[in-house]
């Protein structure tokens, strides 16, 4: 009886298993950020080590652990570092658990590298996509479960986003990861995600929804206090989706913005929020930071120092959340403060004192040295009266005696600190250069992360550098002593200007006490500034809403208006310039889709505005009578119809092709008034414009002002010739 | 309850309500159901136990007929205050104007053409228990109002509702953090970072609708009367007003600090690192006014907030606003209908309400949801369905009455057919006169066999 109920069970389950795929995994080993400079200019970031443990061991280790059977690596910067560390690794050899690596060295960004995915044709069903810099321990079961019955219910509940609690400080606006605040907005019955705003402009003290999102429910919740975990659980379509929108770069700015705002396709992203389990991403230093003594303090287990997963040694947790690894020595008079963490085969000197702190492997620590708040990784070499106060310290580094680290320096491979140097708070010193291409500016990470991957190419140096060269290295080059204390060795970054302001916000250093009041008055001020205007009254005695300074609804307008001129004027360049060096058709529909979206314009409006170009440029050519002036205009039409086609695909977008012509006719080029039939004409016969477009167009006229219809009229016997023509057909 | 003084603002002859009302029946008098609209709201005054009432009439003559009719209707059972104020002054501008007579501690403002049976006590218990600044009544759009639940004619229209109000809702749905009335409402949706940031997570609900019921603490509302003199409407003015700017508060609320009286929060902090840890920690711990008062540096002074709560009352109650010819259509087939506990009298088995008094014809028949007030009359072989007819009116015989109102003292010819028509006071109609979808003023006279549809009659 018990055996055949078994065997029953057993049938059902194989058919489950029949019908699903394995659970696939992208994990991208590169995060296209250089927030990790310059540490990462040696090696990538998702083999740092995080509580001496590289990054994407407890990715992997989580992958396995809920489930997943096959990982694509993806790598990119530094990607030979990544395929030899995972070639070597425990990863190549598991059951069950297929580690894949896909190389790239041309991709700078998400979007390029789940692109390159979707052309691999490596996925076939729901997948994981996640970076090699995240630790969790949450379990899939739940979230896969309800992504695949929403999937069922609606094909285009294309990806769910696991969410976290977690309020970021209303003083300093970031989350105790360093991140940005993150406005989001959910259906509290469906979940769906409907709003997602992050790295929102400090400046403005308002977040402004669509109000269509209440049309559609009832009830929407807006969020301040969640955190994008970075886990996304995604149906095959998304890489679909990104090979469709080839301008798609950021996974979060560019693909979940795009289809939010998008509501042709009607794609929807779902979230999951996870209560009691942990998931969080390094971003930055800070986020390092906050991460490291979560693993300590063991809210990422079963991914903790004493718990074997993958390449951490044996470690015992001793009272306070002290881990020891095997064979250290300590000095008796030696004092190991609580939530320490030491390497094997450390030394640790007399009347020296770590507290808070990570030490990684076979580092030798002198004696009388303190190091609070610092993660001091492999091979460290700190001579005795040293003082290390929330500092990274890289492998192989050597601090030589009484130099002293203020909070928040961040010391790459192999640099060496003079005796009795002070280096100063936030300095980052590495062997290799600053890049003299520096951009601080966000929004151009990924112009820099071109530069990323020359990094990788220039890896034989770096590795070289790893190697025994060093010392040679240093022999033949001279270090100006100046820079780092007598002995020193490594270039002190420069922080370039603007970045200095935001140092303190991603540093692994606490946030210093006059920032937080600098913060705290800000925050004052903002309120304040906002309860200055909700005094003001419009005059028709209806209170504005807002706290810009001036009006805020003709602004809006104003602003949607200048961004049309902006646009259109934008539009025109890249157009002459396509003109001008000859760029091919298929470049410049790339770079006006770039415009497009970042206008957030219509196709339409494109179409309108290359129109609009294109005859500018024809009335600008020279000419002497009207019939040349068609030429002209024949000319260019021939040459760019591919484009104009591009846009103007739908009736509508023609329309407002023929809407601009007239309106040109009107106002900025009078002299092709005379020649409208004609060159309605020549976009009809060119294919630009179909019949329907054109009639349509003359049919919204009939209700217009006689002063509206000049050009229909001009147009009549065109328009009734196509009539007739149509009529005949039928 | 004590220390509660009610106004009722009781508007005037408005002219949306062109021609039921007059001077002689100001909107405060239209009957529903065979009573003042007014007294719907009075009732529950008093069944809250607040007694204490100020009663705004627009116009002085208005005035004086609601004046009389309070007297005649509420005298013992009330302690009520008429008080005349020039026409169109708005709400806020009727507040002004009858400000020396608010005494009490808090004040509780509602509409006077407001029939519903929220309690107006569980509004002021919740403004007292907040100590709030202003606490405003919400009920579910969808179950009330005259707009959906009046043309039970198809889900389809219940579905396109309309957005009347955007509310922003702690998670705890006990206070109000944004609100958008009016012409806001076909705005976007704008919300202040720093109020999202003290809660975290706002609930913004298009469902719920404002029940013109609000309580204020009587020193706010007088400062904001005073300071603020071009707010003009309670909703669309003051009311925004006080939501926005309840983190930063511009009010000297008679000097009381506003942190509550809890033994952590008073503790004053020595070094910022413990004051942002309490931040932190207490993020959402505690209501985020108390925290955001605290300050964020040891030194600065005490942050000033006020409260903005919110009663919402349980989606069955019904709650409408006699603001228009549909409204008041509406209105009274619901309570007579659908929300008949409402009426206050007790039906028949069939349903329908028939006044001693009243005298029928035979074959006269009278359907559920009916009412028929004292000392009317029918003919034979009447027809009268879902429909209100006041008293002393003399109907004659094969007279059909469908979805209308009939006020008091009209006369009603042999073979008059009225449909979803409104018949004020004294109107006069001769025989067959046919009335569809009409408006009949007062004392107006259709002569014999006219046929009207859609109009507005009103006499010359």
């Amino acid at each position: 009886m018990g055996a055949q109920r078994k065997s029953a069970t057993r049938v059902s389950e194989d058919a489950e298993e029949l019908a699903r795929h394995p659970l696939q995994a992208i994990l991208l080993a590169d995060s296209f950020a250089t927030k990790f400079r310059p540490i990462t200019l040696e090696r990538p970031k998702v083999l740092l080590p995080l509580v001496n443990v590289p990054m994407i061991n407890y990715t992997l280790a989580w992958l396995e652990s809920a489930g997943v059977e096959e990982v694509f690596v993806f790598c990119c910067a530094h990607s030979r570092q990544v395929i030899d560390y995972l070639e070597n690794s425990e990863w190549h050899s598991q059951p069950n658990f297929a580690v894949t690596t896909i190389e790239s060295h041309n991709s700078i960004s998400a979007g390029d590298a789940l692109r390159l995915m979707y052309e691999r044709n490596v996925i076939c069903g729901d997948f994981v996509l996640i970076s090699g810099d995240t630790v969790s321990n949450m379990s899939l079961t739940q979230a896969l479960q309800e992504h695949k019955d929403r999937r069922k219910k609606d094909n285009n509940a294309v990806m769910t986003m696991v969410i976290k609690r977690s309020k970021p400080s209303s003083i300093t606006r970031q989350s105790r990861l360093g991140t940005d605040e993150l406005f989001i907005a959910i259906d509290p019955q469906t979940k769906q995600l409907v709003y997602y705003e992050e790295k929102a402009d400090q400046l403005k003290v308002i977040v402004s929804l669509d109000n269509s999102l209440l049309i559609d429910n009832p009830s929407i919740s807006l969020h301040n206090d969640k955190q994008d975990c970075y886990i996304d659980i995604c149906s095959p379509e998304v890489l679909s989706l990104f090979t469709d929108n080839f301008d798609y770069q950021h996974l979060r700015r560019h693909f979940v913005k795009g289809l939010l705002v998008d509501d042709i396709m009607g794609y929807k992203i779902f979230t999951h929020e996870i209560h009691s389990s942990y998931a969080a991403r390094i971003d930055n230093y800070r986020s390092y930071d906050t991460i490291s003594k979560d693993i300590i303090q063991r809210w990422t287990y079963p991914f903790v120092p004493d718990v074997k997963f993958f390449e951490n040694c044996a470690t015992r947790l001793e009272r306070e959340g002290m881990y020891r690894a095997s064979e250290i020595e300590q000095s008796r008079s030696s004092h190991i403060g609580p939530l320490t963490v030491i390497g094997k085969g450390t030394t640790i000197g007399n009347n020296s004192m770590i507290l808070n702190s990570v030490i990684g492997k076979g580092c030798v620590i002198g004696s009388n040295v303190s190091v609070v708040g610092s993660y001091i990784w492999d091979n460290v070499t700190i001579e005795d009266g040293c003082e290390l106060k929330h500092a990274i310290v890289c492998d192989g580094v050597i601090i030589k005696s009484g130099a002293v680290l203020e909070p928040g320096v961040v010391l790459s491979f192999k640099v060496v600190i003079g005796q009795q140097f002070v280096v100063p708070a936030y300095s980052k010193v590495s062997l290799l250069p600053q890049p003299t291409q520096q951009d601080s500016d966000e929004e151009l990470e990924y112009a820099d992360n071109s530069h990323g991957t020359v990094d990788s190419s220039n890896i034989g140096t770096v590795d070289k550098l790893n190697g025994d060269v060093t010392s040679e290295l240093s022999e033949t080059q001279h270090w100006p002593s100046s820079e780092l204390g007598p002995g020193g060795v490594g270039h002190v970054w420069s922080i370039c200007e603007g970045g200095h302001e935001e140092e303190w916000r991603h540093s692994v250093a606490p946030i210093p006490a006059d920032k937080l009041a600098e913060a705290a008055q800000t925050v004052d001020d903002d309120l304040e500034l906002l309860n200055l205007d909700a005094g003001a009254l419009l005059p028709s005695g209806e209170l504005k809403f807002d706290s810009n300074t001036n009006g805020s609804e003709d602004e809006d307008i104003e602003d949607s208006r200048d961004d049309s001129i902006y646009f259109e004027k934008e539009v025109e360049a890249t157009f002459l310039r396509a003109v001008h060096e000859n760029i091919k058709v298929d470049d410049i529909i790339l770079e006006m889709n770039s415009l497009r979206l970042s206008y957030n314009m219509t196709s339409a409006d494109c179409a309108g505005a290359i129109f609009y170009a294109l005859m500018k440029l024809a009335l600008e050519t020279p000419h002497n009578s009207p019939g040349e002036l068609q030429q002209n205009v024949a000319g260019l039409v021939n040459a760019w119809k591919k484009l104009m086609m591009f846009y103007a695909k739908e009736i509508d977008d023609q329309i407002e092709v023929i809407l601009k012509f007239e309106e040109m006719c009107l106002e900025s080029a009078k002299e092709f008034s005379l020649s409208f039939a004609q060159i309605l004409h020549l976009l009809y016969g060119k294919d630009i414009l179909e019949e329907d477009a054109i009639l349509r167009w003359a049919e919204e006229k009939n209700d217009a002002d006689e002063s509206d219809k000049v050009y229909v009229k001009q147009s009549e016997k065109f328009i009734q010739w196509l009539k007739e023509a149509s009529e005949e057909e039928d | 309850m004590m220390d509660f003084q009610v106004v009722v603002l009781a508007g005037g002859t408005s002219k949306k309500l062109l021609p039921l009302v007059s001077k002689e029946v100001p909107k405060a008098l239209l009957p529903v159901a065979n009573r003042p609209v007014l007294s719907y709201i009075l009732d529950q005054l008093e069944l809250s136990n607040l007694k204490n009432l100020i009663v705004v009439v627009e116009g002085e003559e208005a005035a004086l007929h609601v004046g009389s009719w309070i007297l005649g209707a509420f005298f013992d059972r009330l302690h009520v205050e008429v008080v005349a104020v020039p026409e169109d002054v708005g709400t806020a501008g009727a507040l002004r104007a009858i400000a020396r007579h608010l005494t009490a501690k808090d004040i509780l403002v509602v509409s006077g053409d407001i029939v519903s049976d929220v309690p107006p006590g569980a509004v002021a218990a919740v403004h007292r228990r907040h100590d709030a600044a202003v606490t405003t009544t919400l009920c579910s759009a969808s179950n009330s109002g005259p707009a959906d639940s009046g043309s039970s004619g198809g889900k389809e229209k219940a579905k396109k509702r309309r957005v009347c109000n955007i509310i922003g809702l702690d998670n705890t749905k006990q206070f109000l953090l944004y609100i958008a009335t009016g012409v806001e409402v076909e705005k976007d949706i704008r919300i202040q970072k720093s109020i999202l940031h003290a809660v975290g997570q706002m609930e913004i609900r298009a469902d719920l609708m404002d029940a013109h019921m609000y309580a204020f603490k009587r020193s706010v509302l007088q400062e904001v009367l005073e300071k603020k003199e071009k707010f003009q409407s309670l909703k669309l003015d003051v009311l925004p007003y006080l939501v926005r700017s309840q983190l930063k508060s511009e009010l000297s609320l008679n000097g009381t600090p506003q942190t509550e009286e809890n033994g952590n929060e008073k503790v004053t902090f020595q070094n910022n690192q413990a004051m942002i840890s309490q931040i932190l920690t207490h993020a959402s711990a505690q209501s985020f006014h108390e925290v955001h008062s605290l300050g964020h540096n040891g030194t600065a002074p005490v942050q000033r907030s006020h409260k903005c709560c919110v009663y919402i009352a349980s989606s069955s109650k019904y709650c409408a606003r006699l603001d228009s010819i549909q409204a008041f259509s509406d209105i009274n087939r619901d309570v007579i209908g659908e929300a008949n506990h409402l009426s206050g009298y007790s039906f028949s088995a069939h349903n329908n309400i028939i006044h001693p008094s009243v005298q029928l014809g035979s074959k006269t028949t009278v359907g559920p949801h009916c009412l028929l007030g004292e000392g009317s009359q029918m003919g034979d072989k009447c027809s009268v369905k879902r429909s209100v007819i006041g008293r002393h009116c003399r109907i004659g015989s094969n007279v059909k009455v469908v979805n209308s109102v009939i006020m008091n003292h009209v006369t009603i010819g042999d073979g008059c057919s009225i449909q979803g028509s409104v018949i004020c006071n004294n109107v006069q109609l001769q025989e067959r006169v046919a009335l569809k979808d009409c408006q009949v003023g007062a004392a107006f006279v259709a002569t014999t066999g006219c046929e009207y549809k859609g109009e507005l009659l009103a006499r010359k």
